[in-house]
């Protein structure tokens, strides 16, 4: 077989990496964050607003350099460095474009920047996106700036992709068009992907890992199956619903009448699955967005 | 699809054989690609192997190099067996427990089950009654 030359993905990883953005050293931005991105796995990066997620990516895209700490692409440390920098892109909520010559002239660049640059798939893609080539990216809609980002981090095939809440501004169609294009692409093309989003529900089964980041620290690093795992929420009459879940970390609880809800932290092995079901009681899942929202809900400042 | 507690591959796997088991795959049918999963599904192609990988354990599907995966000779019986032997212990138990809550005694059950069977209703004519392998092989 004659498979063109394919790039082998880079790793990420982060250790006690530590940022504060000048005066406020009592609330750095990255804390002691440590992670690492599997090369060739699509891994989501979860956080609320301030979280860090952005601060951590620029760290990686080789934007910044941390105050302390260790960051390492392909195992070396990205600053100034060529062959990371070569092989990484990023692509931020603005679509990271040359925004006053015309969307063709950004496309052009990348072209040349990004060794591996498809040009077929990026036509493809404005074409699916409806972007107009001839106008500037700052006269573009939001969406479509969006969604012009999408196409150059697509169309890059980058051994590290980055996508910064790349989906903002883009209407429902669209993303869920960018979230094809990606698994399709991805599928084909296996490569490093790294992905911001707050709309969980959406891009959920598309990741392998996932990240979640707290006040810039990293709260849960795992596969999303075992994230998935992670949860369950058990349903029936409230006495018998308090005695099972006694002696489990309890994320939250609702009740009803007789009847309560309460949402576990960590998984339930048969046996307990065995006693919950003969209880009467009723497990479910619970969605990866829940999690999230039960984990980061803490003290926020 | 795949909305479940479990994780998505064990409910991708499930899917399969529960499509082998009603015959809605044929054995030496080719199943839908990894590429085929994750875009239809828009899921991760790992986790559309990982399903695969499992099924290729339990001697369900085979693989074609450079073509694609299969259904097993063989894994419809195969599958009728396991599910047999798994019924009683993880359908009927759970029945039976409840019963047991409930003040349901053993006797109303059998009455119930008997009755039942009197009234005609459809019993599995069992893997190969229906559905024989299509033998389509290259």
């Amino acid at each position: 077989m004659t498979a063109p030359t394919r790039p082998d993905p880079f790793g990420v990883e982060l250790r006690d990496v530590t940022l504060s953005f000048g005066k406020d050293e009592k609330h750095p931005a990255l804390d002691g964050l440590s992670l690492t991105v599997r090369p060739g796995t699509i891994t989501g990066l979860l956080g609320r607003n301030g979280a860090g997620k952005t601060t951590a990516l620029s760290l990686i895209a080789a934007m910044r350099r941390p105050d302390a700490g260790t960051v390492l692409v392909d195992g070396e440390d990205p600053f100034e460095n060529a062959w990371t920098m070569a092989g990484t892109q990023l692509v931020r909520e603005s679509g990271d474009t040359i925004t006053s010559t015309k969307v063709k002239d950004s496309l052009g660049y990348y072209a040349e920047l990004r060794e591996h640059w498809d040009a077929d798939l990026a036509a493809r893609l404005v074409d699916l996106f409806e972007i107009d080539l001839r106008k500037t990216p700052e006269s573009l809609s939001r969406g479509k700036r969006s969604a012009l980002g999408a196409v150059i981090g697509l169309a890059s095939r980058a051994p590290l992709t980055i996508f910064d809440e790349v989906y903002l501004g883009m209407d429902a169609p669209s993303r869920y068009a960018f979230y094809d294009a990606l698994v399709e692409d991805y599928t084909e093309h296996p490569r490093t992907v790294v992905l911001s989003s707050h709309l969980i529900d959406e891009v959920e089964r598309i990741f392998e890992d996932v990240v979640i980041v707290d006040r810039g620290r990293v709260l849960l690093a795992e596969s999303v199956e075992s994230v998935r795992g992670r949860g369950v929420s058990i349903t029936g009459s409230a006495a018998v619903v308090e005695q099972f879940v006694d002696g489990h970390r309890v994320l939250a609880r609702q009740r009803l009448g007789g009847t309560a809800q309460v949402t576990l932290f960590g998984a339930l092995d048969d046996a307990q699955r065995a006693e919950a079901t003969a209880a009467g009681l009723e497990l479910g899942a619970v969605p990866l967005q829940d999690l999230f929202v039960h984990l980061t809900r803490g003290e926020q400042p | 699809m795949f909305d479940g507690p479990e994780p998505i591959y064990l409910q991708i796997a499930r899917q399969i054989r529960a499509e082998i088991l009603s015959g809605d795959l044929s054995e030496e049918e080719q199943v839908m690609s990894t590429t085929q999963y994750a875009t239809t599904f828009r899921i991760n192609p790992a986790t559309a192997a990982k399903a695969f990988a499992t099924l290729v354990d339990e001697g369900v599907l085979y693989k074609r190099r450079g073509v694609g995966m299969f259904v097993a000779t063989g894994a419809r019986e195969k599958l009728f067996a396991e599910h047999r032997d798994r019924y009683f212990a993880e359908v009927l138990r759970p029945a039976l427990d409840q019963a047991d809550l409930l003040g349901i005694t053993p006797a109303e059950i059998v009455d119930h089950v008997l009755a039942r069977d009197v009234a005609g209703s459809v019993r599995s004519a069992g893997p190969a009654a229906t559905h024989p392998p299509t033998g389509e092989t290259s």
